[in-house]
């Protein structure tokens, strides 16, 4: 069983239909306990980081997302909550992977970094097991994790940046999987049979 | 580096895809799922759904098209038609659009850009621009085309972007239709005016006109209707003869 976060930061409806076309087991909540019990966490999020992260304090989920050892993907805003510090409305994040949150020049590139770009595997990960280096995944971001010893993936706008990061149970992607198309499918369907 | 994208754009009325020349004279061009559903296995980056149907119901037959296109398609959506509120702009995420385009509704409201960046982030804000020349100047029209306002063309694309737009649809109505090619020289201006993301719209005819587009306007993304609905042009084949021009896209 899957638990999809939803806690007030975007929709979660096109991570459901990708799962629904995988036929797997979900359910989406905002509570602690439901999480808790599932046995594996996906945390999307679209829009302001600190913004999100209230939500996150308003529905007491902080603590459980930092402590779990299950399995959690963060997709696109998920990720980057898992960093230290967001410069999107100056806020704290989870903490889980080191580094802060910042946005892309604009005076160099178009923001938001919005499209299909390249994804070039760095470290060896499961998440990326059968996808080929490369791959264009899909990505609707103004800001970015900068690389780190945890990126095990990275693309390139202005500057390198990491396209998904791995630190023990926790995954993240920058881009949307649900939105990647053949790939991003490949891509959760690693998470949920290998991860 | 970020990949060129093709976006085939389906005028939807009452569930069907319908497709004019210069904004008249419909024809019905095949249901809005099972062409969302080809142009997603041909290797389209992206979709856009326009939709026409001017009833009280709009709201939830819309709402209804997303979701079923959302069961269908692994890539992004945007979807438009006289979406004015916030609340309507929420629905439609909620289920499942990737991003709203507005056009009437903003030049009525200008705020509601800002207001709707704000609330759900400019990725998911899609300013669409109808622009035909008038006594030589590029005037900005409303109602699908029917209604001409005061505003010029350039100065209004310039405004969005400071609002808080996402991307600018920018659709040439003279060109539209004629599948003489884009209105190039228009859209190399706005190009290098604006720090947010161009599609050019209006007047695709070839592969050609679409190289020239991405080589010549620099634009970010080449969006097209009737020439796919009619299979006179392939996406796939569209998108390999623009490898091998050297423009970057996702094969």
């Amino acid at each position: 069983m899957i638990a999809v976060v939803d806690y007030g930061a975007g929709n979660v409806q096109s991570v459901l239909n990708a799962l629904d076309d995988l036929k797997v087991q979900y359910i989406v909540s905002n509570k602690e306990p439901e999480i808790y019990h599932a046995d594996k966490i996906i945390f999307p999020g679209v829009g302001e980081a600190s913004f999100a992260m209230r939500k996150l304090h308003l529905n007491s989920l902080v603590t459980m997302l930092r402590v779990t050892k299950k399995p959690l993907l963060g997709i696109c805003l998920g990720m980057q909550l898992l960093s230290e510090k967001s410069n999107e409305g100056n806020t704290c994040c989870l903490g889980v992977v080191p580094g802060t949150c910042v946005k892309y020049d604009e005076t160099k590139v178009k923001v938001p970094h919005m499209g299909w770009n390249e994804v070039k595997i760095d470290l060896n990960s499961v998440l990326f097991d059968g996808i080929e280096d490369g791959s264009h995944f899909y990505f609707a971001n103004s800001y970015y994790l900068p690389v780190c010893d945890y990126t095990i993936a990275s693309s390139v706008y202005d500057v390198t940046f990491a396209a998904a990061v791995q630190r023990n149970n926790y995954y993240g992607v920058q881009f949307h999987p649900e939105k990647s198309g053949e790939a991003g499918i490949k891509l959760l369907t690693n998470f949920i049979e290998k991860c | 580096m970020l990949a060129k994208r093709i976006i085939p754009c389906l005028d939807v009325k009452d569930g069907r895809v319908v497709k004019g020349t210069n904004f008249v004279n419909l024809q019905d061009a095949g249901g809005a799922v099972e062409l969302a559903y080809r142009y997603y296995k041909e290797g389209a980056d992206e979709l856009v759904f326009l939709d026409i149907t001017a009833t009280e119901e709009k709201r939830k037959t819309l709402v209804e098209l997303v979701r079923e296109v959302g069961k269908a398609i692994r890539i992004p959506f945007t979807v438009g038609g006289g979406i004015s509120a916030l609340g309507d702009i929420e629905a439609l995420l909620n289920a499942g659009a990737d991003k709203i385009s507005l056009n009437s509704s903003i030049v009525k409201n200008p705020k509601l850009i800002s207001d709707a960046s704000k609330q759900f982030g400019s990725q998911a804000v899609v300013a669409a621009i109808d622009v035909k020349t008038v006594n030589k100047q590029k005037k900005i029209f409303v109602k699908g085309g029917k209604e001409e306002t005061e505003l010029e063309g350039f100065e209004w694309c310039k405004r969005v972007n400071e609002l808080g737009a996402g991307e600018i649809l920018l659709t040439s109505m003279d060109h539209d239709g004629t599948r003489n090619g884009y209105d190039v020289k228009f859209l190399k201006q706005v190009v290098d005016a604006v720090s947010i993301p161009v599609i050019a719209s209006g007047g695709a005819g070839k592969v050609e006109d679409f190289l020239e587009a991405f080589e010549k306007a620099e634009v970010d993304a080449c969006l097209a209707a009737g020439l796919f609905h009619y299979n006179i042009l392939n996406i796939g084949d569209l998108k390999k003869y623009l490898k091998e021009n050297n423009v970057r896209v996702r094969l």
